[in-house]
């Protein structure tokens, strides 16, 4: 059954949680809103939280999905934390390019430049 | 008018039927409840399974999967408010060259033209708005008629090129 594998898995680098799609398409609004769920559970845990999203298993998603990762990053900078994209597809990046959200977003090409790109 | 049409489909084709026509074309037409997701998935796939049989290259059938989710998303939620007693109608005509998709709902229709567009700077943090400007930029074709309730879409199968930004 779908529903009985996580569609993100979750780890810890120090203070920064990193979330890695496990799914290759973020486009059922199910999918979407559990995956919206367990982020902002994660961002309610902490006063200011660090979240990283790693896209490296994305190959497709859906504007609903675009809608989830605005209204994540809206909670996030009410709480003054951050967010950072990494390791998004080429095919996928077109898409933020095309939305214009690589301008609202803060995307960096890989994991690690990623985890580095928070400031304390 | 639109009565007439509907009942020019014939009966309710739910597992969808298909024919080629003279030029070779792969035609396919479904009609699937509204809130039917694993029907939804299933005519995406069917669709999406010729696309790549008749040899489209990876950028086509990424544009052609995202616009046709697009699309059917908007028919299902904004178009019949997932009423499980409407219907889409979903038609594609697929040749080497170039895949045709028309897809249908029973709401109420909308203006196109009353859509803001989602990547003005005000717009940017807005949640919603983005499935009709990225099934815009990704197809070469979308056109929508019968009061917004019905729209067509082409996608040409040319060379890799970046979508319209």
């Amino acid at each position: 059954m779908a529903e009985s594998i996580p569609p993100v898995s979750v780890t810890s680098q120090k203070d920064i949680r990193v979330v890695e799609f496990t799914n290759n398409k973020i486009l059922d609004e199910g999918n979407i809103s559990n995956i919206e769920g367990t982020l902002v559970t994660l961002i309610g845990e902490v006063a200011k939280p660090k979240l990283l999203l790693d896209f490296a298993n994305v190959e497709h998603l859906s504007s609903a999905a675009l809608g989830m990762l605005i209204k994540v990053n809206n909670i996030i900078r009410q709480k003054d934390g951050q967010l950072r994209l990494a390791n998004i597809k080429p095919q996928i990046f077109e898409v933020f390019v095309i939305t214009k959200l690589n301008k609202l977003l803060k995307i960096l090409p890989t994991r690690s430049e990623a985890l580095s790109s928070f400031s304390q | 008018m639109d009565e007439a049409g509907s009942k020019d489909r014939g009966p309710d084709r739910r597992s969808g039927s298909s024919r080629p026509d003279a030029n070779g074309a792969a035609w396919f037409e479904f009609t699937i409840s509204s809130n039917d997701d694993a029907a939804c998935r299933a005519v995406q796939k069917k669709i999406l399974d010729e696309v790549h049989r008749r040899g489209f290259n990876n950028q086509s059938v990424f544009a052609i999967k995202l616009a046709l989710v697009e699309a059917m998303i908007n028919a299902n939620k904004h178009g019949n408010r997932l009423d499980p007693k409407k219907k889409v109608y979903v038609e594609a005509t697929v040749t080497p060259r170039q895949a045709e998709i028309v897809i249908e709902d029973e709401g109420p229709g909308f203006k196109r033209a009353a859509v803001p567009d989602p990547t003005l700077p005000e717009n940017l943090e807005k949640c919603g708005g983005r499935g009709i400007h990225l099934m815009e930029a990704y197809m070469n074709q979308v056109e929508w008629s019968h009061g917004g309730r019905r729209v067509r879409m082409v996608k040409r199968n040319e060379p890799d090129v970046l979508p319209r930004a």
